[in-house]
Parts: structure tokens; C-alpha cells; sequence
């Protein structure tokens, strides 16, 4: 047992000591937590805003003013000629045209129906999507206001929205939640990732491996580090999240933990994998990163592996933070109980004692 | 000073500082020497004595933070890119495209110098002539040997006829054929076209080769002149002494290096080299009758004699001595269990051994073999080590030493054949079966941002040492390998010779049956390398088998028995003396190692 506990402090000491793993450890997970938290949103502001308006009629106005007034869009032109739309749209300057003709309204008073035209910069379609959401939203009120005054005949069904979890849909809440998984992935990765490819370079491993020290102590000792930092970066970012971004956490913490302790064992997994693998630390660090990107963009933390096509869906099944973000925002939102999670939980588990065992068989048999 | 063109490299107040981090290292410190046109000068020093930052500010590679380097009549830090044209650059590790073949390499270097493409295949088939690299153009240069890699980089620098040739130890790791075939190109050079050779080598009978030798240590110039001259002021001090009696040549060095008259007693062939201090002379008969059935017979000195004696002198004026027979004293608490259990072990291993049906044998290897995909490493060896013994595994680099190596340490797997040590495998044994043996390689495996103290005590803890016989072992290894003052350093930070000692201490800790040296001594100073082997010698007395690997052909003395190893085969197994029997010839009545080995190789390109 004290052979063990000399082999934790060691590794934590090779750790820490190094000045520059201290900073791997601290400064990026601050930084992109900070970066993330307040760059990563879905959330539409201040869209650049074109008017092209034909009509003089005070209908028109109102219209308009209900645009210049919302806070999502930001008037950055006023159009005199159809000639000036493509351009307008092609430089980027802005995203959004208004488009009112001449007959607005005058159509308006005679039927009660009048056409507004919107013009949308598609070539970032997500974007464009919410903007044009937006704009309905705000020809919706103005539709609303104009029947209760002109008291014309309302729609016959009118849509309610209630957003459950997320009333105001801030993208935010969403974002958080998936940051808390995203960062604990990258820093438990890059601590093992390097652990044996650096002992391997120095070739220190090959001098562990002629103690009397077994594949599983060796594990062991280099998996402590990655476990306790994972978890404490986790728990620095839980609670930033609630303290700090004001995200609402109504599930269960021990729930969640229970997914948090999955999930860093999952990591230190394939980190140890990629580094027994590796002979230097520049291939253990080529290695976590093509498993990194791919783990994230395939994982549903910006978009959702429903839509993804079936075969990709499938890749998408050995990748732990897939799991781990639906436990995030399961418990940070939802309160979400422990037994519909269970379909989370054991696939984290084995990912993590499939990498763990084959990390522990490869220290030994991989060898230059 | 003469004319002015006499010299072709002039030093004035040279001065380079290395900085990383906050530590700083004097690479060179005040140095002031000239090259002569035309002459082999050799760069000799331990490692860290500054020869590579020379060849390199020579090489206008560096910029001096003092003084002046003039190079061919040019300022070598100003007119970096015109000296550069006109010299030639061998650094330790010649950049040579492994995954292109011997020609491409030439073509490119060629490309590189600007040679122009009529006088090219004239000028290769001097080279390869020269090199005899002719019949391998076409090879890849990743699958040359040692050798012939060294000497293609050779041919490389060469393809522009440089003025200057600057070589960093290029024959380090180099079998003694193409080690002789080496200095024959460069000699063949100077002779014909004129070239000036400044060149650093960790051997020292090369530095007798030189025409002149200039002598480095930490920065600091320690003098300059012909070998001969250095030599000549140890005449009348260095002897032979032989024992009458049947005791071994490791005991006897051993004795006479604890006469405070010896500064310096290494094995040689059949004797031990003595050199004597300046006033020993009056007192050598009460030596030799301390000594007993030893006589004593004059020899000229050579290079080597006088550079230990000089580094010596300079270590214990720096207060910073580690004389060898100083620590004689401490002997007796190295190896042996101090309670006595060492009885209980030994019959336990006798038991052990029993199992296996050949009582003292350690270790076994039969048709030992290993591949790397299509690339034969290991060719099927075979060889035992009986308990108590010094094994030497001497060979050029790539010829399989340090693979079998690893596969006796259980570090790599064997492709075929069989190994035991102690009667297991130590690759499928229990863990507790390495228990038992130690293992130290070249690399000095340490944990470089851990303190000394650190690496200590995370090795002790390993090897399931606890509480008190912790505590002792630490303080024996702090007190037997003088590491006290630096228990608290970083130990990536400290100079090769405390790592050396720290890296063996650590894996002594536990004190093992049996102890892996791999190249325990490559790149540490002579005076390093003998105190080690004097530390070997003493586990060797306490009953530790060891095993080292070395291509110090010298080495090859201290070891009880060895094997020579060539291209993944053993071309020689038995005593030192035995081996050197082999190559014995009425004109070569007493063949060194050296010799043995490169008759050794000659008879066996014969046969194959």
C-alpha cells in the first residue's frame, strides 16, 4: 500500500512541479470557461438590419419602429432602391432586409392583409434562422395590436408558446451546462495524455516498469492525478456556472456527480490509451486532439446527434462526453431522477474499463 | 605569431553563457587559442567542458557574448554566412535524410553547398571510394550501420572541399573498424587537399592521433600543445604492476588505487596502469611491500595518463574531489544486508537455481532472437552469466546490445529462444521477481523535475522498502554516493556525473542480486568513469552479479567475462585475456581489446 501511495505522490509531483503542466492544468480551463461562457451563444443581437420602405403610410412606420425598437435587431441602412438590396446583402453588411411595398397600407385597410417581404443573408443559415424568427415574432405583435385597434378578424388558432426548463430560451442555460463537460474532457485528457508518453520519452517508464510495480499499481498511480484534477476542474466549473453565469440547478448534485466520476474515468481512459500508444509527448499530443475534436462536435454540444445521419449517430456511441452531456443538462435544468439516467451511466462505464484495461495492457506490451 | 595566415581559427576572451530560466551555465569562459593551417587538432574534455559550443561559434551557428572569434580571416559571429561557405560542419548528430538513399543524401548535401553538377560524379566517386559506401548508393541511409551512417555524413560535409573541417566527436559510438577508417578519410584529407580538422572525441587514444590537442574543462582552456608534450611531464611515473599471485586484476587496481601515492590505476591487458605522484619515487618500496607479490615495471606515459592526472589535480582544487579510494572507506556499508540475512538470500538462490538444474548459473540465454518487423535485431544468441560475475556486452551502436539488453530486463519481448534470469523470465514472472535485479541506462532515467531527494524516495518506497530500513538505505545512498549537497536540486538540473550516481544509487536502493548497466558510462569524464567502475568492482567483491553493456572497448578489462556483439550476433564470448588470445600474431604479441575486435570483425566479413 505504501509502495502505491509513493507512486500517487510521484506522479503528482512530476505534475505539479513541471511549471508548465501547472499551467495546462489552470490557465486554459479559466480562460475558455470565461471565453465559452460569454462568447458561445445561440442567441441573436443587434442583427444588422436593412429598410427598404415604399410606402408612406403611418402602418409602415409602425412596423418599422417595432424593428428599430427590438433589441435583436440594429438599423444599419436605409434603402431607397430594389438596386441597393443585393449589395447591401452581398458585402455583409447587413444580415436582415425589410422589405415594405408601396401598397402596404392601403392592402392593409382594404382586405386586412398586406405583405411585408424579409430578406435573409442564408449563407450562415443557422443565424438567418433565428433572425427570421425574430422577425416573425415582431410581424406577429404587430398583427396582434393592429386587430385590437382596426378590429378586424383575428386568426382562426393562435400558437401559445410556453418554453418548459428554459422560459426565455436563453441559449445560455443550454451552452453551461455543456461547457462543465467540455472543459473537464480537454484537461483530463491532456494530464494522462502526456503522463506515460512523457515518462516514456525521459525514459523514465522503462525504469517504473523494472520495479517491482504491477500494470494495475501503475494504472492506478497515473490515473489519481487525472481522477482528482478532473473532478475538482469539474467542480470549479459547476460552480461557476451557477454562481458566477447564474445557470438554475434544481436536479440532484449526487446524481450528477455519479456522471461526473463516469465521465473523468472514461477520459483518463482514453488518455492513457493515446499515451501508452505514443512513444513521444508530440504523438500523445496529436492523438488527444484527433480525439478530442471529433469527441466534441460528434458529442451534441452544439448540434443535436438526432440529426446527425444514422451511420455518424453510430460513431457517436463510443464518445463518453455524449453521454455526460445529457446527465448535465438532464440534472442542471431538469432535475432529471437517477434511474432514467442509468442508460447514461453504463455506457461510461464501459468505455472506461475497456480504455483503463487496455491502457494497463498496453504499458507493458507496447515497446519501441 | 608569424604570418598572419599561419592560423586558421584565432579565439581571443571568448565568452558564452547559456540561460534557461533562471539558471545560467558558462559554456565557455575567457578562452584565447589558435588552429594551425593543416593540422589535426583535437577538442578534448569531458562532456560539459564546452567543446560543442566552440564548434559551433566556429561555425558561426552562436554568437560569443564576449570576445572574438576569427575564422579563415572572417569574423565568425559577423560573416556567418561567408564562413559557413568555406568550412565544413559535422555536428554529433549529422542531419542525414534516413528515408533517402546514400545518393540522394549526397545530391541533396551537394545541392545544398552549391556544388556544381559537372564536377559532382567525380567528386562521389572520390567520396565513396574513400568511405567505402560505393556498393550502397542505392540503400537507404536509415538502414546503414552506425558506421557507415558516420562516414556518409562525412562524405557529405566533404562534398565542397571544405578549408576547415570541424568535426564534433564523430567516431562516439563508432565500431573500431570504421572508427580506423574514419581517421584514415580525415588524414587522407589533410595530407592531400590541404584541409585544417579541428575535432572533439571522448576517446582519448584518438587524442594521441592529433597533431595537437587543446584541453577544455567546465569553459576553461587547460592547455595546448602536442600530445607528446602533455604526456612528458608524467615520465618516470607511470608503471605497470602485475601480482605474482593468482589474484584477479579488479582486487589488485583496487589496492593500489587506495595508496595515497596512485593518482590513477586502471586494468590494462594483463596489468594495471599506475601513475605515481611527482615524489612517489622514494617511497615505492614500502608501496610494494604494502602491496605484496606485486612488481612493478616502467612505461612511457601517454595522453590519457596525463589528462586524469590534470583533471584530478583540477578536482581537488576545486574542493569538489570524489578521489575513488577516498571512498573505500565507506565500502562496507554498501551491498551486504546489514543484519545477515545475506546467508538466507544466498540459499535461497542456491534453491532457485536449483530449480532450474544448473546451480550458478544467474542468467541463461539460448538462441535468443528478436525482429522489428523485417529487420533482424538479435540473430539467435546464446550465453550464460554465472552468479558473482562481471558481464560485459561490448558493440558499436546498432548492433544489438542494448536489445538484448532490454529483453534480459524484460522491457521488450523476445521474438524466439529462451532467456532466464535467476530460473524466470523476468518478462512473465511475478513483479516480485524484479525485486531482484537493478537496472540503470545511458539515458540516466531520472525524474528530472523531482529533487534528488524525491527520486530517493519514490525508489526505495517502489522497491517496498518502509519505515526505518528506508530510512537507512536513503541516508546510505546520500552518504555512499556524496549526494548531500544536492538533495534538495532538481535532479534534471545536475551534471551528468550526479546523475550518473543518483541514477545508480536508485537502483541499488533495494540492493538486487543482479544489476543492468546499459552505457553506465557514456558521456561522463574519465575521472567519473573510474570512480564508477571502482564502485562496480566493489559489488562485484560483495557477491553482485553484474551486467553492463559498453562501447568503450577499454571497459572490456574490468569485466570477468564478455561477449563481443556484431550485427545482432556474438562474434566472441569468454575472458577478456581469452579473447585477446584469439587475434595473438607474431607481430602483434600483445593485441589490445581494440584489436581483438576489429580482427575479429575482419575474419568474419571474410567468411560471410
Amino acid at each position: 500500500m505504501s509502495r502505491l501511495f509513493a507512486l500517487i505522490v510521484k506522479e503528482f509531483l512530476a505534475l505539479l512541479k513541471d511549471p508548465k503542466s501547472r499551467f495546462v492544468i489552470i490557465g486554459p480551463p479559466l480562460i475558455q470557461l470565461v471565453v465559452f461562457g460569454y462568447a458561445a451563444t445561440f442567441d441573436v443581437n443587434d442583427a444588422p438590419l436593412a429598410v427598404y420602405n415604399e410606402s408612406r403610410d403611418q402602418a409602415a412606420r409602425d412596423l418599422i419602429a417595432r424593428f428599430d425598437g427590438s433589441r435583436n435587431f440594429r438599423r444599419v441602412a436605409t434603402l431607397t432602391s430594389n438596386s441597393q438590396i443585393g449589395p447591401v446583402i452581398d458585402s455583409c453588411e447587413a444580415l436582415v432586409v425589410l422589405h415594405i411595398g408601396p401598397n402596404f397600407g392601403r392592402d392593409l385597410r382594404r382586405g386586412g392583409k398586406a405583405s411585408v417581404q424579409i430578406i435573409l443573408d442564408g449563407r450562415d443559415s443557422n443565424t438567418a434562422l433565428i433572425a427570421l424568427g425574430y422577425a416573425s415574432s415582431i410581424v406577429n405583435q404587430f398583427n396582434a395590436t393592429w386587430i385590437r385597434d382596426n378590429g378586424g378578424i383575428g386568426p382562426p388558432a393562435r400558437l401559445e408558446v410556453r418554453s418548459w426548463f428554459n422560459p426565455n430560451l436563453e441559449s445560455r442555460w443550454f451552452i453551461i451546462p455543456g461547457i462543465v463537460g467540455l472543459l473537464t474532457l480537454v484537461v483530463t485528457m491532456l494530464v494522462t495524455a502526456l503522463s506515460v508518453a512523457r515518462e516514456r520519452e525521459q525514459g523514465t517508464f522503462d525504469q517504473l516498469l523494472v520495479t517491482p510495480y504491477r500494470p494495475w499499481e501503475i494504472l492506478i498511480g497515473k490515473a489519481t492525478p487525472g481522477f482528482v484534477i478532473g473532478i475538482g476542474e469539474a467542480t470549479l466549473i459547476i460552480a461557476a456556472a451557477v454562481l458566477w453565469f447564474r445557470v438554475p440547478f434544481v436536479g440532484s448534485l449526487a446524481t450528477l456527480y455519479v456522471g461526473v466520476v463516469l465521465f473523468v474515468l472514461a477520459a483518463i481512459g482514453v488518455g492513457l490509451m493515446i499515451s501508452s500508444l505514443a512513444v513521444t509527448q508530440q504523438q500523445a499530443l496529436l492523438g488527444a486532439f484527433l480525439f478530442l475534436v471529433p469527441a466534441i462536435i460528434l458529442s451534441g454540444f452544439s448540434t443535436p446527434i438526432a440529426n446527425m445521419p444514422a451511420a455518424v449517430r453510430a460513431i457517436t456511441y463510443v464518445d463518453p462526453l455524449r453521454y455526460f452531456l445529457v446527465v448535465l443538462r438532464g440534472t442542471f435544468l431538469k432535475d432529471m431522477p437517477f434511474h432514467m439516467l442509468l442508460d447514461q451511466f453504463w455506457p461510461m462505464a464501459v468505455i472506461a474499463a475497456v480504455t483503463l484495461t487496455s491502457a494497463a495492457w498496453l504499458f507493458r506490451r507496447r515497446s519501441q | 605569431m608569424g604570418a598572419p595566415d599561419q592560423y586558421v581559427l584565432t579565439c581571443r576572451g571568448l565568452s558564452k553563457t547559456f540561460r534557461v530560466g533562471r539558471r545560467s551555465t558558462e559554456a565557455l569562459r575567457d578562452l584565447t587559442i589558435q588552429v594551425a593551417r593543416g593540422k589535426v587538432t583535437g577538442l578534448i574534455g569531458p562532456d560539459g567542458a564546452g567543446k560543442t559550443t566552440l564548434m559551433r561559434l566556429a561555425a558561426g551557428l552562436l554568437r560569443p557574448d564576449t570576445g572574438s572569434i576569427v575564422v579563415l580571416g572572417l569574423d565568425a559571429s559577423r560573416q556567418s554566412l561567408r564562413v559557413q561557405a568555406s568550412v565544413g560542419y559535422m555536428p554529433q548528430r549529422f542531419g542525414l535524410y534516413e528515408d533517402l538513399t546514400v545518393q540522394e543524401n549526397l545530391e541533396l548535401y551537394a545541392d545544398l553547398q552549391g556544388v556544381s553538377v559537372a564536377s559532382r560524379s567525380v567528386r562521389y566517386q572520390e567520396l565513396m571510394q574513400m568511405t567505402g559506401l560505393a556498393p550502397f548508393m542505392r540503400r537507404l541511409a536509415g538502414r546503414l550501420s552506425g558506421g557507415m551512417k558516420q562516414k556518409l555524413g562525412l562524405a557529405c560535409t566533404l562534398i565542397h572541399p571544405p578549408r576547415l573541417l570541424l568535426l564534433d566527436e564523430p567516431t562516439v559510438g563508432v565500431d573500431p573498424v570504421s572508427r580506423r577508417e574514419l581517421w584514415q578519410i580525415v588524414a587522407r584529407f589533410v595530407r592531400e587537399e590541404g584541409t585544417t580538422v579541428l575535432l572533439s572525441t571522448a576517446y582519448l587514444d584518438e587524442a594521441e592521433a592529433c597533431d595537437e590537442v587543446i584541453i577544455l574543462d567546465e569553459g576553461s582552456f587547460l592547455g595546448q600543445g602536442r600530445p607528446s608534450e602533455f604526456s612528458q611531464t608524467l615520465t618516470g611515473r607511470t608503471f605497470k604492476a602485475r601480482s605474482a599471485g593468482t589474484r584477479k586484476n579488479r582486487d589488485l587496481q583496487e589496492a593500489c588505487s587506495s595508496q595515497a601515492d596512485v593518482i590513477d590505476a586502471v586494468i590494462q591487458g594483463d596489468a594495471v596502469r599506475l601513475v605515481l605522484q611527482p615524489d612517489a619515487d622514494s617511497r615505492r618500496d614500502s608501496m610494494l611491500a604494502d602491496l605484496k607479490d606485486v612488481s612493478m615495471v616502467p612505461v612511457p606515459p601517454r595522453f590519457e595518463d596525463s589528462f586524469v592526472a590534470m583533471l584530478r589535480a583540477r578536482r581537488i582544487a576545486d574542493g569538489a574531489a570524489f578521489d575513488s579510494s577516498a571512498s573505500g572507506d565507506e565500502d562496507d556499508l554498501t551491498v551486504d544486508a546489514p543484519d545477515g540475512n545475506g546467508g538466507e538470500r544466498g540459499r535461497e538462490l542456491v534453491r532457485q537455481a536449483g530449480a532450474v538444474g544448473k546451480p550458478g548459473r544467474l542468467v541463461e540465454v539460448h538462441d535468443l532472437q528478436r525482429r522489428f518487423g523485417d529487420f533482424h535485431a538479435v540473430k539467435g544468441i546464446s550465453f550464460d552469466i554465472t552468479r558473482g560475475e562481471v558481464f560485459g556486452l561490448l558493440g558499436a551502436n546498432g548492433a544489438g546490445k542494448t536489445t538484448t539488453f532490454r529483453m534480459l530486463c524484460g522491457l521488450l519481448p523476445a521474438s524466439g529462444g529462451t532467456l532466464r534470469v535467476a530460473g524466470v523470465d523476468v518478462r512473465r514472472a511475478a513483479a516480485t521477481a524484479r525485486a531482484r535485479i537493478g537496472y540503470m541506462s545511458h539515458k540516466f532515467s531520472l525524474y528530472g523535475t523531482l529533487s534528488v531527494g524525491d527520486n530517493l524516495r519514490f525508489f526505495s518506497s517502489a522497491y517496498g522498502l518502509a519505515r526505518r530500513r528506508r530510512r537507512e538505505r536513503i541516508a546510505w545512498a546520500v552518504a555512499e554516493f556524496q549526494l548531500g549537497s544536492v538533495v534538495n536540486s532538481n535532479s534534471g538540473e545536475l551534471p551528468l556525473g550526479y546523475k550518473q550516481r543518483l541514477a545508480l544509487a536508485c537502483a541499488l536502493m533495494h540492493e538486487p542480486e543482479m544489476i543492468f548497466l546499459d552505457e553506465p558510462t557514456s558521456g561522463v569524464d574519465p575521472l567519473a568513469r573510474r570512480e564508477f567502475w571502482h564502485r562496480i568492482n566493489v559489488l562485484a567483491a560483495r557477491g553482485v552479479t553484474v551486467m553492463v553493456t559498453t562501447h568503450f572497448m577499454e571497459e572490456a578489462e574490468y569485466c570477468d567475462r564478455m561477449a563481443i556483439m556484431m550485427d545482432g550476433r556474438i562474434l566472441a564470448l569468454g575472458t577478456p585475456e581469452g579473447i585477446k588470445q584469439q587475434s595473438r600474431s607474431p607481430d602483434n604479441p600483445e593485441p589490445t581489446m581494440e584489436d581483438a575486435f576489429i580482427k575479429l570483425i575482419e575474419t568474419e566479413s571474410v567468411q560471410t
